[in-house]
């Protein structure tokens, strides 16, 4: 009897004390159950951020008082160095800021001697390529920027390398541009070592430009870079369109056609920039057909920057006469920067 | 006469065992932290056993937990071992000499990286990198240190009151 109860004693006092450890063991296996099935935890780390909060804050101390006294205990000896450093830098910075400022001021000088048509001031958005259409008879891009972003047609597009195309079509939220390369586009450019003015025409490649009737006696050479010559207003002057790449006779025998490799990234690229000189184009615009006293029949390409920039105020004068000639001009913009005849 | 120290020193001592689990330490060296926290429960454990038991430890270790995000319940579980192992040792512990009490509580940290991996094994997470395993080493180094000036402040507070 007392040996049975010695060991029942014994059993009990055992189990007395594996119990609580059993308990806990299973409590602690649940959380984690529950943590890793029903994620539970998250929301308890969540509920206890004003407790862990301060521990880290704590814990993370050392590490930035260490921080702060090595920034605030820098040697003046280093501070002297970095100062006179410094200084260095600012002076050069500075000279080449005067420079740059002569520069400019030289360059403005220069425009006002050239005339007010190149003169302009462009209004630059960057807008995004939403979808990209690169076929024979279709070159065109969809863009991410529409009218409520203040996106007009006729605005000009360019990358990094030059001249992508023109805004043709706005909706509310997109936009497309009809690039350069599209068949049924034409862009008026100089070629820019000699001045001599063309129409680039594309051709549904995306790798060519195509420049016909060159008079044969014109100076013009493989490997001369094309700009847009800014005449017809729809393209600002001086941007890379191409670079021309073969010069033959077309069929009369009595012309060159000069062909060019554009200079904008085609293939490439998410982003383009839209610039816009509007107020420009209504000045230059052709006039109204009605009105026949102004030489309406040349094409525009064909004046002189000077007689371009002389209309200029005969335009702005008659307020009355405006919306008339603006209007064709909006639906028929500059005759050199649409559609092939 | 009233030999159990004053709380805020077991208390004090707990937090910053907490501290130190979350000290910002460059990446290698941070998985072979000892465990401190750990060393702690021990140490109470064994030298006041009716203030620092198993539920103490359950709590420490969900306080860890939660600081230290790992699985809610993890460091439960492993101080609640921990410190259910000291206890039934307790007497035997006490009266090593301190390199032996070393060398065992060595081995109970040994015992509680097992614990981990085995938990990291059901979990699914990853397994935890080789420095873990220095864990032990560090903190069967420190213990001796740890013992002796704890013993000292304890004393010291002892003396004050």
């Amino acid at each position: 009897m007392a040996f049975a109860g010695k060991s029942t004693s014994r059993l009990s006092e055992s189990a007395a004390t594996t119990l609580p450890i059993m308990a806990y063991m299973a409590l602690a296996i649940c959380l984690m159950v529950a943590d890793h099935r029903g994620g539970y935890g998250e929301q308890i780390r969540h509920r206890a951020t004003w407790i862990t909060e301060p521990m880290w804050w704590l814990a993370s101390a050392p590490t930035r008082t260490y921080n702060a006294s090595r920034e605030g205990l820098a040697l003046r000896g280093q501070l002297q160095d970095e100062n006179a450093h410094l200084h260095r830098e600012l002076e050069i910075s500075s000279a080449r800021l005067n420079r740059l400022s002569a520069v400019a001021e030289e360059n403005q000088r220069l425009r006002q001697l050239l005339g007010g048509t190149r003169g302009y001031r462009l209004n630059v958005q960057l807008a995004g390529v939403f979808d990209v259409d690169l076929d024979p008879y279709r070159q065109r891009l969809v863009l991410d920027a529409g009218s409520d972003t203040g996106v007009q047609v006729g605005q000009a597009l360019i990358d990094s390398g030059g001249v992508l195309g023109q805004v043709v079509e706005v909706g509310a939220h997109r936009s497309t541009a009809l690039l350069l390369t599209d068949p049924d586009h034409a862009v008026p450019v100089q070629v820019a070592r000699t001045g001599l003015r063309a129409i680039a025409y594309g051709t549904g490649r995306s790798d060519r430009l195509d420049l016909p009737n060159i008079p044969q006696s014109a100076d013009i050479r493989t490997g001369d870079l094309l700009v847009t010559s800014g005449i017809g207003g729809r393209f600002p002057a001086g941007f890379p369109v191409g670079t021309v790449t073969e010069l033959h006779p077309d069929a009369t025998r009595l012309f060159v056609v000069a062909e060019a490799q554009p200079a904008a990234h085609f293939e490439r690229g998410l982003e383009v920039l839209l610039i816009s000189n509007l107020p420009v184009v209504t000045d230059i615009g052709p006039p109204a057909p009605k009105h026949a006293q102004n030489p309406a029949i040349v094409p525009a390409s064909q004046i002189p920057a000077s007689t371009a920039s002389a209309q200029k105020p005969a335009t702005q004068v008659s307020p009355t006469q405006k919306p008339t000639t603006q209007k064709p001009a909006a639906r028929e913009p500059a005759a050199t920067s649409e559609k092939k005849p | 006469m009233n030999r159990a120290p004053t709380g805020w020193l077991i208390y004090g001592s707990l937090l910053l065992g907490l501290l130190f689990a979350v000290l910002p330490l460059p990446a290698g060296v941070s998985e072979a932290r000892p465990y401190l926290l750990a060393l702690l429960i021990a140490y109470w454990t064994m030298e006041s056993p009716l203030s620092v038991g198993l539920g103490t430890a359950f709590v420490t270790g969900l306080l860890a937990d939660l600081v230290t995000a790992s699985p809610l319940g993890e460091q439960a579980l492993r101080l609640v071992v921990l410190a259910f192992l000291v206890q039934r040792f307790r007497a035997r512990l006490r009266f090593f000499p301190f390199w032996q009490q070393a060398l065992a509580v060595g081995l109970l940290l040994l015992n509680d990286r097992i614990i981990v991996a085995f938990v990291h094994l059901v979990v699914g997470a990853a397994w935890p990198a080789w420095t873990s395993w220095l864990s032990p080493v560090l903190g069967m180094a420190l213990w001796p240190w740890m013992f002796v000036l704890l013993d000292l402040v304890r004393l010291r507070s002892r003396e004050r009151n």
